[in-house]
């Protein structure tokens, strides 16, 4: 009804307007100079030479080819879908049901249940990734990718649960008693009438797993071994060992991952909020 | 028992939906902390508290809590500094703020090994921004910006604040505006609206910004390598965590910095929390009949 | 902070106009309105009560026109500055601070001490009734009491003008019935400007002194209850008025004073409101308007539904030629049954159609 925020009417005073002008500034400021973070990286990819200088003395494409060979982007693009793809699919396999259980029963020890999933997501992964990693080596897990996957189950799983508990709870709960009241079973209900309904938030909770999934760098750099590397890791390494191979050639690695990255994010921005990349901590303050 | 006693119980099969995901919790993040703490106390030589005793008497492993805090604490502060403004100046749903939401979510999704990387380049003595401050003739030689304590800390910047004014954005949307607009027509100019309607209910919300921030940037790890100076005044906490598993291959002592660093976080998280019981915790909308 | 306000004489608004983008929500409104007068804006939903309401407050900038009080213009001035009490429809008590809080809120922000808004806060929790709730916070309490104490909150800073959005529009119908007297009673007692928005035309008859009727942004009329209520200054007014039989007709003549029309082959004698002549129109006519029994402007039809509502039975009818009526009557009437009426002809409006 007022969508105009606070008391509108009236002059704002010279406080208000440089107070405004201040706030907007910093935040151009601040996006100014990620976008020159980004655009460095870019800019460098495609140089042939740049050094002293504002502009490379030249743009090439040849630096792709070169990462392309050097860091053997293509076996570890392929293990980074592998892996990916297969996190985001037991995700929603193991996270939806669960999430379904939360949003329409009570029972006890929901509370626990529900501490339980929001835990992995607010203790930051080098914490627990250190002794998870040790216990998955004991398990002869670390280092395959297998044991990569089970890492990146931690946290994906308790965040497919967190977004998708709200968005079951606003499916009319009598489209589920309907349909079992026309003699359909619980696994029929499930397959018939609540998947098509959860399709829109299960899309998403997957785009949202996957984009976060793709960027999660130390559970996977503490688990993976050379040959179950992803996108991330590997850029960590090559920038870490930076000075053995050229600039230019990390970076074009570099543009590689943003690319992988974004795509999905833009895919992912058509579904959902932005501030939902970063949890639903709203509905948890209660 | 029978089937029966258990529905009463409000136990149906629904809840068993919840089965694979609560033993993956247990088996996969649960036990691992419990497995760390219990391997922290068996060390591969001296008694159970061999492994504390060493860190706290080793100044290159106790030093690093000092270090950590050095760095953590200033970017949550700064970042909550910056993101508490902006957030409120950008409460309404407006085409800016969706714009300014977008654009903040890319260096959060882009992670931390990419920021480094672009800052490495960007903010490198022959980087862009030292360009820019020597051309306008406000240095006369390139700031060290990298391999530093700044360098870490304006990364933590980078992606934290982002992720500050984004949950501080979320609890500040959660505000009814009839409340502001309340108080407007009892005589509170704007600096009151904020002092008495907003900061008050957005204080809870806050609180736990403060803890998550706080929590990642004390967790900073490859960009306190590589943008950092790991050897010397940024060789936090994580690194000596990581060294003591990956290079030392000593997998108990590095189970007990692991533990040292989640009390570490829980501490203050505790802390911080305490305080936000003095608050109000109930919606934020106006009250409805 | 507010200057001190209560000596004018009166509120004048002068063609207040609010556009939102291209959409105009409130179109030149005029009205002056006196001290301790009891003004009611009815409409329809989204036909810019709210934006009235909210312009006057200072909440929305006007788009066109200005606001005086007295001499003084106003219009420019933010909420916090004008001190007009306001009470919204949801009422927006701060639920984080305690009904005393709420209710000081105001006079802490203008500054008066201690004692004396505690000695003020009192006060207004026995008009309001509520002192011993004072330390609860508004989510405790129950939807009429929080409602009291937003108006509570609004008359202690002791505003010129009192604006009310749909106060009762949240409260199920006894408590309604019960605030609607609360808010009477205590506008006698401050003798305060009120501007009290509502969609209800029964609470807008029975408190105010004069009503403004709204239709998409546009005033339709503006006059005291009875006036309104006897004489709407148009079709739509009269819709919301209760004229629920609106008849298409024709105006066959003027005689005396009052028009004939046809309605199929109904002939009924009608008050011309408007320009009277000939050509199309339309007859309003309320339910309760109908006498049950032959007479003068006679109308029959055969009862289809028949809804006893305590005191009478609303019956549908259908006359021969199809129109479909509704009427009022103590008597009992079966559907099925013949039935025939009629109606002064004081209490046939009959309006020119088309613009
Ligand atoms: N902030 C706004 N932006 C755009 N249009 C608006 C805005 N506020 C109101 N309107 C429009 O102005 C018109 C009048 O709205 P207003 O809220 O005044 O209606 P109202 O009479 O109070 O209705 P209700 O009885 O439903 O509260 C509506 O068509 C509404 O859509
Ligand atoms: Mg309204």
């Amino acid at each position: 009804m007022n969508a105009e925020g606070s008391a509108t009417s009236g002059r704002r005073g010279w406080g208000g307007i440089v107070w405004a002008a201040l706030v907007r500034a910093l935040m151009t400021f601040f996006l100014i100079n990620v976008a020159g973070v980004i655009a460095s990286v870019v800019v460098s990819s495609f140089a042939t030479r740049w050094l002293g200088t504002w502009l490379p003395a030249g743009y090439t494409m040849r630096w792709y080819g070169s990462a392309w060979d050097e860091f053997q982007l293509g076996d570890v693009l392929e293990v980074t879908v592998e892996i990916v793809l297969i996190v985001v699919a037991l995700s929603i396999l193991i996270g939806v049901p669960a999430a379904y259980a939360l949003a329409r029963k009570d029972f006890p020890g929901k509370r626990a249940v529900t501490l339980l999933f929001l835990l992995p997501l607010l203790v930051p992964p080098i914490t627990y990734g250190i002794p998870l990693a040790t216990v998955l080596y004991r398990l002869r897990l670390g280092g395959t990718e297998t044991g990569v996957i089970l890492a990146n189950l931690v946290p994906a799983v308790p965040f497919v649960v967190l977004v998708m508990t709200p968005f079951i709870e606003q499916v009319d709960p009598r489209l589920e008693a309907a349909a079992r009241v026309f003699g359909a079973r619980l696994h029929r209900v499930f397959l018939h009438v609540l998947l098509p309904l959860l399709a829109p938030g299960i899309l998403a909770a997957g785009l949202l797993v996957l984009v976060r999934t793709i960027a999660l760098f130390e559970l996977t750099f503490l688990v993976a071994g050379p040959d179950s590397q992803t996108l991330v890791v590997a850029l960590y390494y090559s920038v870490f060992a930076a000075g053995v191979r050229a600039t230019q050639s990390i970076d074009a690695m570099a543009v590689t991952y943003m690319v992988t990255t974004l795509v999905w994010l833009l895919l992912a921005l058509r579904f959902v909020d932005p501030t939902q990349l970063v949890t639903r901590v709203k509905r948890e303050a209660r | 028992m029978a089937a029966r006693e258990l529905r009463e119980a409000g136990l149906d099969r629904t809840v068993l939906l919840t089965v694979p995901g609560v033993l993956l919790v247990l088996l996969l993040f649960i036990y691992p902390f419990a497995y760390g703490l219990f391997l922290s106390f068996a060390p591969k030589t001296g008694g159970i508290w061999a492994n504390y005793a060493r860190f706290f008497g080793d100044e290159r492993l106790y030093g690093t809590i000092a270090k950590t805090f050095w760095i953590a604490l200033p970017a949550t502060l700064l970042n909550l500094a910056l993101a508490l403004p902006m957030a409120y100046q950008l409460r309404r749903a407006t085409r800016l703020q969706r714009a300014v939401t977008t654009a903040l979510v890319v260096p959060i999704t882009l992670g931390t090994v990419l920021v480094a990387e672009g800052m490495l380049n960007y903010l490198g003595p022959q980087g862009w921004l030292n360009r820019l401050l020597i051309d306008l003739h406000l240095v006369a030689a390139p700031v060290r910006l990298i391999h530093n304590y700044w360098g870490v800390l304006l990364s933590l910047v980078v992606t934290g604040f982002p992720f500050a004014f984004l949950l501080t954005l979320s609890y500040v949307t959660g505000i009814d505006p009839v409340l502001a607009q309340a108080a407007a027509t009892l005589g509170a100019g704007r600096g009151r609206q904020f002092l008495h309607i907003y900061l008050p209910l957005l204080a809870p919300g806050l609180a736990i910004t403060f803890c998550l921030s706080f929590v990642q940037a004390f967790s900073v790890f490859p960009s306190a390598i590589l943008l950092g100076a790991p050897a010397g005044p940024t060789r936090v906490i994580s690194i000596a965590a990581y060294q003591a598993a990956f290079e030392d291959y000593d997998y108990s002592m590095a189970s007990a910095i692991a533990m040292l660093m989640g009390l570490a976080q829980l501490i203050v998280v505790v802390a911080v929390l305490g305080l936000r019981g003095v608050f109000y915790r109930g919606p934020a909308a106006g009250a409805k009949g | 902070m507010p200057r001190d306000n209560s000596g004018f004489r009166e509120l004048r608004l002068d063609a207040i106009s609010r556009r939102f983008g291209g959409a105009v929500a409130l179109d030149r409104l005029s009205l002056a309105i006196a001290r301790g007068e009891f003004i009611a804006l009815l409409g329809p939903s989204g036909c810019g009560k709210s934006t009235a309401l909210n312009c006057i407050a200072g909440l929305l900038a006007l788009t066109g026109g200005a606001i005086w009080l007295d001499e003084r213009r106003i219009d420019g001035l933010p909420p916090e500055e004008r001190g007009f009490g306001m009470i919204f429809q949801n009422y927006a008590l701060f639920p984080h601070m305690s009904v005393r809080r709420n209710i000081g809120f105001g006079l802490a922000m203008r500054g008066v001490g201690r004692e004396e808004i505690r000695r003020r806060v009192d006060a207004a929790l026995a008009l309001i009734r509520l002192a011993e709730h004072a330390d609860k916070l508004p989510g405790q309490l129950s939807g009429g009491q929080q409602q009291r104490v937003a108006i509570a909150r609004a008359i202690v800073i002791e505003p010129p003008v009192i604006l009310m959005d749909e106060p009762l529009s949240n409260l199920d119908a006894k408590l309604r019935i019960e605030m609607r007297s609360e808010i009477k009673r205590i506008h006698q007692e401050l003798g305060r400007a009120t501007v009290y928005v509502t969609h209800d035309q029964e609470e807008a008859l029975s408190l105010a002194d004069r009503i403004v009727v709204l239709k998409d942004g546009v005033t339709q009329q503006i006059g005291a209850p009875e006036e309104l209520y006897a004489r709407p200054a148009n079709l739509d007014v009269a819709l919301f008025m209760g004229y629920r039989n609106a008849i298409a007709a024709r105006i066959e003549g003027v005689e005396g004073g009052q028009a004939v029309i046809s309605i199929g082959q109904i002939r009924l004698r009608g008050t011309a409101a408007g320009h009277p002549g000939g050509g199309d129109a339309t007859a309003a006519i309320r339910p309760e308007d109908f006498v049950l029994g032959p007479g003068p402007n006679a109308v029959r039809g055969r009862a289809e539904t028949v809804e006893y509502c305590g005191r009478d039975y609303l019956v549908e009818f259908l006359t021969q030629d199809g129109h479909r009526l509704y009427a009022r009557t103590e008597t009992r009437v079966r559907p099925g049954d013949f039935v025939e009426w009629h109606v002064p002809p004081d209490r046939v409006l009959v309006y020119p159609s088309g613009k």
